[in-house]
């Protein structure tokens, strides 16, 4: 059988009361999910200025990742399927507000109010067609388009996920592209098979030097500081509307004057008729001509 | 649920227009402390719907908010900010239900979780 859950049942029935508390009471799960998400609100780029902000938690099952929000100062609200994960947050006592809710259906939140959103290994669940109702490419519309509404300009929002193949981040990344937003993939540790990890940083609005796609985390044996921005980084930026053109390669490389005699010679030996080599022989025009 | 977050939810209902605000059916409402940030208050409130806001903390029992949208200056005053800070953060829905305006669909809220999900006729 296959380890991924998403390949196993539904959200809201994969994340039962046994597999939520196991998920939550596991310190290498908690572990985990407390690096993915300090390095979330890392990409998140909020104004570093201590106003408190309003994020949104997207499928933020036990709070996990909203003690991370809590821990940096900021309000947050989550929406998660599963009504087990939302029942062990209330145990744990998180600071932010739970919603029950499946993102597929759309949001449902006032246009422009959040200030950011992160979501840490959720979003593939949308390419999942669980019920016979669903169909992911009207979820992932539906989704992106009302996260879209409810961003404020500029705003972010950083998905941590693990897409099956690369067809499933394409169709992620395609349908994000549609919402409007611009933005990427970061691949932290590309080379590593365990610790790398991808990120969708989505930018609200049109691309700008704000709206680059940061720099992924590479494998370092000296330091693991968070802002390495040398190495063999693997950016794959997406929308970026102002790429120059493909160069068309017109060389005059080769075509000297021997190239051109070289030429003749050639096609003569072939017996086509070829005027005869004269001083003007691969000069070039001149523009009155 | 806060009221912060009743601020922001909106029915999501296919067809409903405008969904804003849920009307809130109070059963039981608690009080839970929360740390004062006068820098957070100041940034939300161009982001709150004022009367949704005033309306809601009355029916869940505190009646201190002015109705009409105050002016901007009003955010010096202290007295002003303890109540919206309460009335925003502290308030909570444990039980009760948001009723869509428009189609009049409830939503139960189980132990302070609203349960937003929709039936397959309502995507």
């Amino acid at each position: 059988m296959s380890s991924r859950p998403e390949l196993q049942a539904p959200p809201e029935i994969f994340y039962d009361d046994v597999e939520a508390r196991k998920y939550t009471s596991s310190s290498r799960i908690v572990g985990i999910q407390a690096e993915l998400s300090e390095r979330a609100l890392e990409l998140l780029a909020l104004p570093n200025d201590g106003i408190p902000r309003l994020l949104l938690d997207i499928g933020c099952g036990s709070g996990l990742s909203g003690e991370t929000i809590s821990e940096n100062g900021h309000q947050w609200f989550g929406i998660d399927i599963s009504r087990s994960m939302l029942d062990v947050a209330l145990e744990r006592e998180t600071d932010g507000d739970l919603i029950l809710g499946d993102m597929g259906q759309g949001l449902g939140l006032r246009p422009g109010v959040m200030d950011g959103a992160i979501s840490i290994s959720a979003v593939q669940w949308l390419c999942n067609a669980d019920k016979s109702c669903h169909e992911p490419r009207l979820r992932l519309k539906a989704f992106f388009g009302s996260l879209y509404r409810c961003l404020g300009r500029g705003a972010r929002a950083v998905f941590q996920l693990y897409p099956e193949n690369n067809a499933q981040r394409e169709l992620i990344l395609s349908f994000a592209m549609r919402a409007g937003f611009a933005g990427g993939v970061v691949i932290d540790f590309p080379h590593s098979s365990k610790k790398r990890k991808e990120y969708l940083v989505l930018t609200c609005g049109p691309p700008s030097t704000s709206t680059m796609t940061p720099s992924a985390k590479v494998e370092d044996s000296n330091s693991c500081s968070d802002d390495e921005s040398s190495g063999d980084e693997e950016n794959q930026t997406v929308s970026y509307r102002n790429r120059p053109r493909k160069r068309q390669k017109i060389t005059k490389k080769g075509k000297t004057r021997s190239w051109v005699l070289k030429k003749k010679e050639k096609m003569r030996s072939k017996g086509n008729v070829v005027p005869p080599d004269s001083k003007y022989t691969a000069r070039k025009r001149k523009s009155r001509f | 649920m806060r009221l912060l977050t009743h601020n922001m939810l909106s029915s999501n209902i296919k067809g409903v227009i405008n969904g804003f605000p849920l009307r809130i059916e109070a059963d039981n409402v608690v009080v839970k402390q929360v740390d004062f940030n006068p820098d957070f208050l100041k940034n939300m409130f161009s982001k709150i719907d004022w009367k949704a806001l005033a309306e809601a903390s009355k029916i869940m029992g505190y009646p201190e908010l002015p109705d009409e949208t105050p002016d901007h200056s009003i955010l010096d005053s202290d007295d002003f900010l303890q109540k919206f800070h309460h009335a925003l953060l502290e308030l909570h829905l444990e039980e009760g239900a948001l009723v869509c305006p428009e189609t009049g669909r409830r939503f139960p809220v189980n132990k302070g979780i609203p349960n937003m999900l929709l039936h397959e006729d309502e995507v």
